[in-house]
């Protein structure tokens, strides 16, 4: 018993000293990804009795090789994609050997689901790219290998598969080989390994097969074992992106965050990345206890000697090899979205810890993923590669993508659906005077919404003199502005200080006050901001006139429905006890009419809810109507 | 000299601690009600221990929550309570209060309604009546086919539902956090460990879980192929039903009547581990309810299941 709990723990050890590939496998469709990774799960024996007999009941069901095991259907674990016979989302699996683990993505083939073989890519060591030796390299064949290249993949293994249906043909084998190695010369490939094989057998998947006599290379899990993937590790310049500020009392202010790049010990100088503040390492903490040195990959807390002004999204650096702070940069995107990238739309632009608005300002050109040429565009369609300039509203830190794929990289958010539009690596930073030259376009009322990340609104307030219209209406632009809304308030009693002076409460002056302000609210719109009216406006005909004013759905009626008895109560200028006692002239709901709305967008009841909670409900409905949009 | 270090040869158990600790911070840092879901098993024993490295020397800025069937081990009960004390945790526990109305069981309604109704609905009600806005689970893509291709950061719509056909694609470790109000985001700092991970990590960093993992004479009656131990007096036994006292251990814990023991002597961590790596049948094969039909486990998901 000793002596089995003593293997036990070696084992454990050995298992804790295997190094790890992370790889994924792409290429066109149906040329058999899923099916070489189950192939690769059978034969290294990591498939358990009861997921062997559900594959065997599904490869009856759903199975496209008659009563032989379906391997493709370990895989596919979306209903869809058991129905469909295809891959739609990347599945990652695991499994091990002697010499190694391996997390593997399985990624789909289909150019709709590019964005998935991305997402399996961006965490890949290696790419095994299969190809159907019937039908040779295809242009999904290309885009993979060059998303694979653009993201930083290093390996590539050229799985030439379905040789059994070619009578394992060494000439068909070579022919590809080459056509292969000719296209990929330029995407900067460290190795690129060419196995004849099939993945239905297993011929030279993890046994060299009899069938090919003529091949002399490795078979496919015995490259995946032994192929060295060097980083660069330690050498590489200190990193470390800040996720949060750690105080859990007065005496403790430490930084979190995960080494992206080289090491860090106590003692060593550090700078802030945005500030250039500098100052020094004087603890390292973990929960197991403090360490003296921190290496790449390794999550920590850093105190500092100095309390200097750090917060989530700027760096800790090496203050001899600092990395860009720039707010124009030039890079590479992939685009993932149905709707297109635009230039001069305005995105969130997502590192791995800092968020800022941007612009794309010049598309400078698309890739074309077949004879990798740069094709003039206007814009970025879904799965498209294309190389452009951004404009960020402030500087983020960041290294180029290939000197570091963690500090490197972002993504692209949509800001109202919050979509993930695209995904970027960057290539260097620009000066501001290159990058000022705009796309040529108009300035118009979307643009000018656009860049303010909102769409224009006119919020008219309708009811009594005091129904409460000003209070739940100041409520609502803190609320609006707290979300980063652009907003303006006409408020009744404001505008007829100024531009209104000159009128009084006659039914046309009334009618003039309400064309003049609903004109100020259009030019507003116009300008892109969120307009907030207050006003008593008691007649239907002037509210249409300024409805019929502004865009379909930008006017939003809110009738402010107090009754006059509880206004009367409140009264918090005294003005309907003036107005009872015959001081005040043309009073509405006293002496003059209040025409109520009878389809407003809002209806509020004061009695029932408070001013704030009211406000709240109208951003509620204003975050919905811009989900719509 | 040895040779340089690169994160390839960060050792791999401290790469999967790193890059989970990685996760729960930019959660916390990111989302405003965020909540650990515990549901008591070996792989939140795992998930709460990484939560105390992440954040440390400060707490976890959140609570657990576990959802209560009220059909669970009685250890793991009482395993809960003294953990989330020992921890310090703000423990909420939930029970679908309809389900209680109705009696609901897995004897007398079935392990399907019982688990809609008990697990998905009652996670639904208590996701909806705190508000949360982030929800991290346990589960680990090695452990099921519609598992291994969920995101670690995977959104969940005003229904709570999944949608595995529309996934944001997840780049690199650039997670996109960005949701509207009353939307969530479930979240798997586990997804890339195996079972096998789980046990090391638990055996290296000395875990407390619950004792239902180790062998031990236990009163179990068998059912359908599945070993059941009788954990209460709400088990309808009938006359051919035998009640054999046997050295019996789980790999998984859920329900009482739905999670199937093992025959095992394994009564150490170091001999489950060792059982482990000679294990024929993956750790879900004990569980009835992913066996109600193929893609269950994807249906309940896109219910809301965790």
């Amino acid at each position: 018993m000793a002596d089995a709990k003593k293997d036990l723990a070696a084992y454990l050890r050995a298992q804790e000293d295997k190094s790890m590939l992370r790889f994924l496998t792409c290429g066109s469709v149906d040329d058999g990804k899923s099916t070489l990774i189950g192939r690769l799960l059978y034969d290294t024996k990591l498939l358990f009795e009861d997921q062997l007999a559900a594959l065997a009941s599904d490869s009856r069901k759903h199975g496209t090789n008659g009563e032989a095991l379906d391997f493709a259907l370990l895989m596919d674990g979306l209903e869809a994609e058991r129905e469909q016979g295809i891959t739609i989302d990347v599945a990652y699996r695991f499994f091990a050997t002697e010499k190694r683990k391996f997390i593997v993505a399985d990624t789909p083939g289909h150019e709709e689901y590019t964005r998935n073989m991305a997402t399996g890519a961006s965490t890949a060591d290696l790419a095994v790219v299969l190809v159907d030796a019937r039908r040779g390299i295809l242009t999904q064949t290309r885009r993979h290998s060059y998303i694979a290249s653009l993201l930083g993949i290093r390996h590539v293994v050229l799985a030439v598969n379905k040789l059994d249906l070619l009578e394992y043909d060494q000439a068909t084998f070579e022919a590809i080989a080459d056509d292969y190695r000719a296209f990929a010369a330029e995407l900067g490939f460290e190795t690129v390994t060419a196995i004849p094989l099939s993945a239905r057998f297993g011929d030279n998947v993890m046994t060299r097969s009899p069938n090919t006599p003529w091949y002399s290379g490795p078979t496919l899990l015995g490259h995946l074992e032994t192929v060295e993937i060097a980083g660069r590790g330690v050498d590489r310049p200190f990193r470390f992106p800040i996720q949060s500020v750690v105080r859990p009392n007065q005496d403790f202010r430490g930084f979190a965050g995960q080494v992206a790049g080289g090491r860090i010990a106590v003692g060593d100088p550090v700078v802030a990345a945005k500030s250039g503040k500098t100052s020094r390492i004087a603890r390292i903490v973990t929960h197991g206890g403090d360490l003296s040195v921190a290496v790449e990959g390794q999550a920590v807390t850093l105190v500092l000697a100095d309390e200097i002004e750090l917060s989530r999204g700027n760096m800790l650096v090496a203050p001899q090899e600092r990395p860009h702070v720039a707010d124009q940069l030039q890079a590479h995107l992939v685009w993932f979205d149905a709707k297109p990238l635009i230039p001069g739309r305005s995105y969130i632009l997502r590192t791995e810890t800092d968020t800022v608005n941007c612009t794309v300002t010049a598309l400078k050109h698309e890739v074309n993923v077949n004879t990798l040429a740069h094709d003039a565009a206007r814009s970025l369609a879904m799965n498209g590669v294309g190389v452009c300039n951004l404009s960020l509203q402030s500087p983020i830190a960041f290294d180029a993508y290939n000197e570091n794929r963690s500090t490197g990289n972002f993504i692209l958010i949509d800001r109202y659906s919050n979509a993930t539009l695209g995904a970027g690596m960057i290539d260097f930073p620009l000066r501001r005077a290159e990058n000022v030259h705009w796309q040529a376009m108009e300035v118009n009322k979307q643009a000018r919404a656009e860049i303010k990340g909102q769409r224009p609104a006119v919020l008219w307030f309708t009811g009594l003199s005091g129904s409460g219209k000003s209070t739940i209406a100041n409520s609502l632009e803190k609320l609006l502005h707290a979300e980063g809304r652009h907003t303006y308030m006409l408020d009744g009693d404001n505008i007829r200080h100024g531009l209104n002076r000159d009128l009084g409460f006659t039914e046309a002056d009334r009618v003039e006050n309400i064309r003049r302000v609903a004109e100020v609210a259009k030019l507003m719109a116009d300008a892109g901001l969120i307009v907030i009216v207050s006003f008593i406006s008691p007649f239907k005909a002037e509210r249409r006139l300024a409805r019929d004013m502004m865009e379909a759905g930008e006017f939003i009626e809110i009738f402010v429905d107090t009754p006059i008895d509880e206004c009367a109560r409140r009264d918090p200028k005294g003005l309907y006890k003036k107005a009872r006692e015959g001081k005040i002239a043309n009073f509405t709901g006293i002496s003059s009419p209040y025409e109520p709305p009878e389809n407003p967008e809002l209806r509020l009841d004061t009695l029932a809810e408070e001013p704030d909670d009211l406000a709240r409900r109208i951003a509620d409905f204003m975050g919905e109507r811009l989900m719509q949009g | 000299m040895s040779k340089a270090l690169s994160h390839h040869d960060l050792p791999h158990l401290e790469r999967l601690e790193a890059e989970a600790i990685h996760v729960m911070r930019e959660v916390a840092a990111n989302f405003a009600k965020p909540v650990m879901l515990y549901s008591i098993g070996k792989d939140s024993s795992v998930m709460l221990h990484l939560a105390m490295k992440a954040f440390y020397p400060a707490r976890p800025p959140f609570p657990l929550l576990h959802v209560d069937t009220l059909w669970k081990f009685r250890e793991m009960i009482a395993f809960r309570d003294r953990i989330a004390a020992e921890l310090g945790f703000d423990l909420l526990v939930h029970v679908n209060p309809d389900g209680i109305a109705e009696n609901v069981g897995p004897f007398t309604h079935g392990s399907s309604h019982h688990t809609h109704v008990m697990k998905t609905l009652a996670l639904r009600q208590a996701l909806d009546k705190y508000g949360f806005d982030a929800a991290f689970g346990g589960a680990r893509r090695d452990e099921e086919k519609s598992r291994a291709k969920e995101r670690i950061f995977s959104f969940r719509n005003g229904a709570h539902a999944w949608d595995p056909k529309a996934q944001r694609p997840e780049m690199w470790k650039t997670y996109n956090t960005r949701i509207h109000k009353g939307e969530e985001i479930r979240v798997f700092p586990l997804s890339n460990w195996t079972e096998l991970d789980i046990w090391q990590y638990i055996l290296k960093e000395n875990i407390p879980i619950v004792p239902l993992y180790l062998a031990a004479k236990r009163p179990v009656v068998e059912r359908d192929g599945m070993l059941v131990m009788v954990d209460d007096a709400r088990m309808p036994l009938g006359p051919e039903d035998k009640v054999e006292e046997r050295s019996v251990r789980f790999r998984t814990l859920g329900c009482y009547p739905l999670t199937g023991a093992i025959p095992s002597e394994a009564d150490t961590l170091e001999k489950v581990v060792a059982e482990m790596l000679a294990a024929t049948t993956s750790e879900r094969q004990g569980r009835a309810i992913d066996r109600d039909e193929a893609g269950s486990m994807e249906k309940k998901k896109r219910e809301g299941y965790f």
